[in-house]
Parts: structure tokens; sequence; C-alpha cells
């Protein structure tokens, strides 16, 4: 690996030849914004937010997809930067639903994070919204196309998983939009509910169902644990109030792991206080099970009931 | 079989004269100097390199390339040159990519040709999809082999065994005429395994586009072969470098190919004699439009638009007068009649804010409003926009929004700089070429143009009267009540007696124009729009 030179906003540092402007800037603690860009997944370059300045190149560079080269001197705050930012979040925000007041997604959203630091708001106009098609047939996740940013993260996380890839983009121009196996409903679809596509989603387009209404980001605590239905130990968000454990919310699948439904299940049976009923997926819908159905060990309770049984006898 | 030069040599000596005298027979061609070309005062000022063959050869049978000396600028590579004195024959061209951009092919052969790799790949752009253009398809239909021989030579020149054709599916005869043209190549052993008794191998297969404009730009193209969606890649690395399947690659574009064969066979100063001294060579336009003598034209680089559209193209049509010429289909620009001494070569296009393109020429009559043009190249681009970045698939579609409303006359103050904010975005950041060209069209128009879209905005009136909605057609005093309008109307909103003054219904007409066209009084119609 070789390491070469470079200078960024003034500060300059040596980094590995193979990163991206990108991934240079977060190393030396400069960040760039980005909805598209995720260290675990495939380079996309969708939103273009994260376009910086390169001395001798009068043309703007997306730093996601920009290799370091020995000696470049970047930009990555500028009013001309600035300027491309805002119309590129303006222009999200004109298809956007102005609902950030009822958004479970509110305090976490990157959109919300980006458009308050550079100051752009919604505004009215007559133009094309994003069609509302929203898909509560899940018990799990709530998908909300009016919200999506088409940022493609879901559909690449999803790809990642073997023999997965339930998520693909359909149609095109203004009119695309993500779909689930071919454009089913989630409960009609192969979606096997492991949440990679919501813990990665950057707006409120896909959202943890069993999450909704019970807390706000800002409020209350939250602690990762690390979920231990099998070695990967996928990481979990605890999120308490008032000294109660209330919902769990899937971290993002990095380093590998895969995420899963029954991961998440046991979590929640772990930790909360009062967890939710869990639903099992059928061919073409979910259904209200049992917590030892769920979990799949519906013959160990039984056998431990049992043995609790004798014990007393 | 094994090819040999003898072989080729005998067939063209076998086949040559009967087609040449067939050719004099039919009256079709005529010499100029020692080479055969098409007769006619439409083709008196052109010269033709990658069309030399088209409509003089019958594309369906080899042995007519042949004779017309084809597969001998590949007998020419693979037996007496290095692949890197191929690579360095291009370079010492100058040729540039038809495709639109210009990019210098033998740089492209290069780089390929340096990186070492267990696979590289040359692929063949054939998803011509600007409107009104079908330069390529010509080749293809016309003289497949030229092509197929151009990607043989750019296959020895980088270390490629494998080449694909990208081909739009809504040109099946192309697809067919290449499939027998692969086919017999096969049989002559032109392709497939030790051509020539060289060792080189070289196989070409063809993959069908399925409609999608953006699949012209390489990267989505190269998506779409391996299977996937197709939108563009970032371009994190060089398509030289890292391309199809992750192994390096060009891409060249048809009429890019074809010129390959005749620059190997008659070397690179005898190109660079043609055309400008940074543009050498020819380029062929397909003029369309408002023009007289509609058709595929290959001329020097360097020759003026002037000559192009009067000399060549016989000037606007019906003797209207000229107005603006388009370049480079939904990426170029507007070029106005005082600036039709413009020479057409990548710079000189440049300057004045169009773009040479892939060869659309399309031309535009004073009946032509340039607002609506612009949103008509705009809807283009708002449709075929991938979706995948940001500017692009808001950008273009918040800026047809507004020159929907500008031509329906509800524009308002502001919308011209609101048009160019959006414009700077979208081209300063989009992903892929399709974006970053698109608001070109506006640009120009609003640059060249601007009084057009003021009197829309603040008059609500279409100086070129033919924005539907800014415009009335009206029955003036000199009807001498023929009833042709009335007939004619679709919509049957005409009324009036036989010799009597007719009047239209002005709430039901839907502004078709035939009672306009309809109107025998002369010298000024009695239909008038308003």
């Amino acid at each position: 690996m070789d390491l070469i030179k470079i200078t960024i906003n003034n500060k300059s540092a040596e980094v590995s030849s193979e990163l991206t402007v990108l991934q240079a800037a977060r190393t030396m603690g400069i960040d760039i914004p980005a909805l598209c860009y995720d260290e675990s997944l495939e380079i996309f370059g969708a939103c273009r937010m994260c376009i910086v300045e390169i001395e001798g190149n009068n043309k703007l560079q997306t730093s996601c997809s920009t290799l370091v080269k020995h000696g470049m001197v970047v930009t990555t705050e500028s009013e001309k930067i600035t300027k491309n930012r805002r119309a590129i979040l303006q222009m999200l925000l004109d298809s956007h639903p102005n609902d950030c007041l009822t958004c479970q997604k509110a305090g976490e959203c990157l959109l919300q994070e980006y458009a308050y630091k550079y100051g752009v708001a919604f505004r009215k106009h007559d133009g094309a919204m994003r069609p509302e098609l929203i898909d509560t047939t899940s018990p799990y996740i709530l998908r909300d196309n009016s919200k999506c940013i088409l940022c493609g993260k879901c559909v690449l996380t999803c790809a990642q998983v073997n023999d997965r890839a339930v998520l693909s983009f359909a149609e095109r121009g203004y009119d695309t939009r993500i779909i689930f196996s071919g454009d089913q409903s989630i409960e009609e679809s192969a979606c096997v509910s492991c949440n990679r596509c919501v813990s990665v989603c950057p707006v409120g387009a896909l959202i943890d169902k069993r999450d909704i209404g019970k807390i706000r980001n800002w409020d209350g605590e939250s602690k990762v644990v690390s979920c231990k239905a099998c070695d990967y130990g996928c990481e979990f968000e605890v999120k308490s109030k008032n000294d109660k454990a209330i919902s769990v919310v899937a971290k993002p699948p990095t380093n590998g792991r895969p995420l899963c439904l029954k991961g998440r299940l046991s979590t929640e049976l772990k930790y909360l206080d009062n967890p939710d009923v869990p639903y099992k997926k059928l061919e073409d819908r979910f259904e209200e099970t049992t917590w030892a159905e769920a979990l799949e060990i519906t013959e160990i309770v039984e056998k431990i009931n049992k043995m609790a049984n004798k014990e007393k006898e | 079989m094994m090819m040999t030069k003898e072989k080729l040599i005998e067939i063209k000596e076998k086949v040559k004269p009967d087609m040449i005298e067939k050719l004099l027979k039919e009256d079709r061609v005529e010499y100029r100097g020692a080479d055969l070309v098409l007769k006619g005062e439409y083709f008196k000022k052109q010269v033709r390199i990658a069309l030399k063959n088209c409509d003089i050869i019958e594309p369906t049978n080899i042995e007519e390339y042949i004779a017309l000396d084809g597969y001998h600028a590949l007998y020419k590579c693979l037996v007496e040159k290095q692949p890197v004195d191929v690579v360095e024959e291009i370079t010492n061209s100058l040729l540039r990519g038809r495709g639109g951009a210009g990019f210098p092919t033998g740089r492209k052969w290069a780089e390929a040709h340096k990186y070492p790799a267990d696979k590289k790949y040359i692929i063949c752009n054939a998803d011509e999809g600007d409107p009104g253009a079908f330069m390529d398809r010509s080749i293809l239909e016309k003289d497949p082999h030229s092509v197929l021989e151009g990607m043989a030579i750019g296959g020895y020149a980088i270390g490629s065994d494998q080449g694909y054709i990208y081909v739009r599916a809504e040109y099946p005869m192309a697809v067919k005429r290449l499939q027998i043209a692969i086919a017999q190549a096969k049989e002559y052993g032109l392709l497939g395994d030790n051509i020539f008794g060289t060792g080189f191998n070289f196989d070409i297969e063809i993959r069908l586009g399925s409609g999608a404009f953006v699949c012209g730009e390489g990267t989505a193209l190269m998506e779409s072969i391996e299977g996937r969606r197709g939108m563009p890649r970032p371009k994190i690395h060089r398509t030289a470098h890292k391309g199809l399947w992750g192994r390096p690659t060009i891409i060249n574009n048809v009429e890019t190919l074809a010129n390959i064969p005749v620059i190997i066979e008659r070397g690179y100063e005898w190109f660079r004699g043609i055309g400008t001294e940074k543009s050498p060579g020819t380029k062929v336009f397909a003029l369309v439009g408002k023009i007289e003598n509609a058709g595929l034209v290959e001329v020097p680089m360097g020759m003026t638009l002037r000559e192009i559209v009067f000399d060549i193209g016989g000037g606007a049509q019906n003797g209207k007068e000229f107005k603006a010429v388009q370049t480079g289909g939904p990426s170029g620009g507007c070029i106005p009649a005082d600036l039709i001494d413009t020479p057409v070569d990548f710079e000189s296009l440049g300057k004045i804010w169009s773009i040479m393109g892939s060869g659309g020429m399309v031309v535009m009559d004073e009946d032509t409003c340039m607002v609506d043009i612009a949103k008509f190249f705009l809807e283009f681009s708002v449709e075929e926009s991938c979706g995948k970045c940001v500017p692009c698939r808001e950008g273009t579609k918040r800026m047809h929004e507004i020159l929907d409303r500008i031509t329906k006359g509800e524009g308002v103050e502001g919308d011209i700089e609101r048009l160019l904010e959006l414009a700077e975005t979208v081209s300063g950041t989009s992903l892929c070429g399709l974006g970053q060209t698109a608001p070109n069209p506006v640009i120009t128009t609003i640059k060249y143009y601007r009084h057009e879209y003021e009197a829309h905005i603040r008059d609500k009136k279409c100086p070129a009267k033919s924005c539907k909605a800014l415009i009335q057609y009206f029955i003036t005093d000199s009807c001498i009540g023929c009833t042709r309008c009335a007939k004619a109307c679709p919509v049957s909103c005409i009324s009036g007696k036989v010799k009597e003054r007719h009047v239209i219904d002005q709430d039901m007409c839907i502004k078709c124009g035939a009672c306009y066209d309809a109107c025998p009084v002369k010298p000024i119609k009695a239909v008038t729009i308003n």
C-alpha cells in the first residue's frame, strides 16, 4: 500500500493511495456530506452531495468516486460547492412531503440534517411530487415511496446477501422507484424482514414499523447490544425511556454481518419490557404467532416446561 | 477455412470486374480519381470514408466487401504490424471518437493496450438514439464488414480476443445484417481462431439494447451487457483500465470503427490531409428537419454549416426562411442563422455552445418556436433519464415544467433565471454525459433567442406562431367562401355558406392548422394566425 500526500481544506496528511477523496477526508476527521455513500456498500455516485473542488480541475468532482492522487489539493466547502449542494437539496425537498413533524425518522434523517446545515427549506410549488405509495403490508417494515430519495442503499445492501436481491430499481427518470420482488407488496415478496434495508435508509422511506410511535430519536436512552442468536453478533439498538426498554432497531449490517428477523426478535424478547406480538411470514402474508414459534423453539419450550413440571413432581 | 492474402486477392479479382460493370451500367456510380463514388449533385461536395461502401456494395455478400479491398487492412495489421504499431498508426491519425465527445481513439487504444490482463474487450457502441439520427444504422445495414474489420483491428491492437456489438433492438435490419456478416466472416476465416494463420483469435457477439437511450453511455452500456439495469457507473477507473467485468475495455462508436480499416490501408498522413488540423477526417451527419434534401452526408471536418445546409441540403424546405440548425441532439445546441458560417469541427462547435455530437443535424425554419424546440429536446432527456442521480432526475423534470408553463402562456418573470440556475446545477453535477449535457438546448436557445422566451413570458405571444396555447386561427374578410377550410377541419368548428365568409368557433378549435393549410386564397391567405 503506497502512501501519498494530500491536502484537504488546508490540512495535509499521508493517506493510502487506494482511498477515495471522501474516505481520505473521513480518516482526517473531515466530514463530507453524502446521502448515498456507505463504506460497506458499492460506490454508487447518485446523490452528488459529496462534490468537492480539486485544484487544477474546473469541474466539481464527487469525492466518493475520485481516487486520491499525490499532491492533490481539495476543498470540501466553498461558495460554489454550497450553491450546488443547496440546489441538490432543494430538488430533493421539492419532491419530498413536508412531514418531518410526524416522521419517525426525524432527528436521525440525513436529508433533514443536511437541509438544516445548508439552510434549505420546503417550499410551495405546483410541480410534480413523488407519488404516495405506502406499503403497510408488513408488520416489520413500513415503506413510504413519497419519502424515497433513490440513494440506492437499500437495493445494494439487499443484494449483498446471496440469493436475496429482493429490492431493485424500477421505471426510469422521475418515475424511478424501489420495488420488492418485481413490484410486489412486502408481504407477497420474497423479503425475509431482516431489516438491512431499513438500517441503511437515510430518510423515512423505509421505517422499522415496530418502532413507530413509541419513542422519538432524541428522547430517552439507547444502548447498543450484540445479538446472541448466532456467531455473527449483529448489533441492535435498544431504546429506553423512564427505565423501560421500549424498542429494538437494527444497526447497519457492517463487517459482513447479515442481520435476520430471528435475531431481532430474540433481542426484543430478551431486552424489552413489553415486546409487541411477533409475526411469521407465510407464502404471501404475515400471521400473528407465538414467541416460541417465532424463535423456532416450540419443542424446546415444551421440553423445558415438561422438565419443570417433572421437577415439581 | 484459413484465409490468406492470395485468397483475398483471388476473391477480389474474381468479383470486382462484374461488380463494377453492373454498377456503371446502372449509372449509380462514377470514378473520382481511383475511387468509386456515388453519382449525383448531392454527393459532389461529400467525401465518404465511413460511408464509402454504402449503397455501392451488396452488404450481405462478404466477397463484394473484399472486392473493394475489404479485410486487406486486417491482413496488413496481423501480418505486417505489431499491435503497438497499430496503436501508433491510429494515434498518429488523430482520429477522434465519432460518437459525440471526440476523445482521441488512439489514446483510448494505447491505454487499454498498456494494461496487462487475462481478458480484454472491445465494444462497438451501436446504441444510436439521438432523435433524427441514423448514421450508424446506415453503416451497419449497408457496410457491416467495415465495422467488424475495425473491431478486429482494435482487438489486435489492445490484445483482446472478444468483441461485443451493443446494438439497439429497434434496428432489426442492422442486427440481421450484422448476424449475416459475422457468420460470413467466420466462414471465411476472418473472425474466429487463428486468423490469417497468425495465431490471433477474435470473436464478435451481438448484444441487444432494450430501448434505453442512456445505454449509449459507455458505463451504462457495460452494466447492460453485464445483465444489470442500464445505469451509468461512477467513473472511479477509466474504462480502458477497468471496464466490462472489470477488464480493460475500449468502446468505440460504429462510425469510428468504420474509419479504422481505411486509415490502416491509406496511412495516417493521408487521413490527416482531410479535415482540419485538430479534427482530421470526415463526419457523417443525418441532415433532417425542415430541409430540402434530407439524408446522410459525409463531409470533411471544417466544412461550414452553410455549405452543408445550403450547398448540399438545398436550404430550408418550401422556400421558407432558414432559422437555426441543431447539432448534437438532446446534448447539443441550437445554432442561429447568423452563425451559419461556423466550420463544423469539435472546437468550432464548442465555441458557440453546441457540440459535434454523434451527427444529428436538425434544420429549423421560420415557423419553429425556439422555446418549443428546447422543450422538445428536454422532454426527451426527462424521459430518457435513468433516474439514478438527483440533478438529472429532478432537475430536468423541473426545467421541463417551467418550459411547459412558458409555452402555455403561463410563464412568469424570473422563469429564465430559474431555468439557467437549474441548468447550471444539472450540467455541473450530474453523473453522466446525458445529464451533464441535457440543459444545452435550453442554454443555447436562451442565449440566442432570449427575446422569444420574453415574448412568451411577458406578452404571452409566440413569435413563430407555433405554440398552440398562444395562437388563434382567424378568417379575414378576404375569404372567398370556397368551404375548403370547413371540409379540412377535423372537429367541424368552421361554419359558413358557400361563397360567404366563414367563421371559426374559437372555443371548439383545436388549433391543428388544417384550415390554414387548406386555404387557397392568394397571395395572403384568408386564414390567419394571430
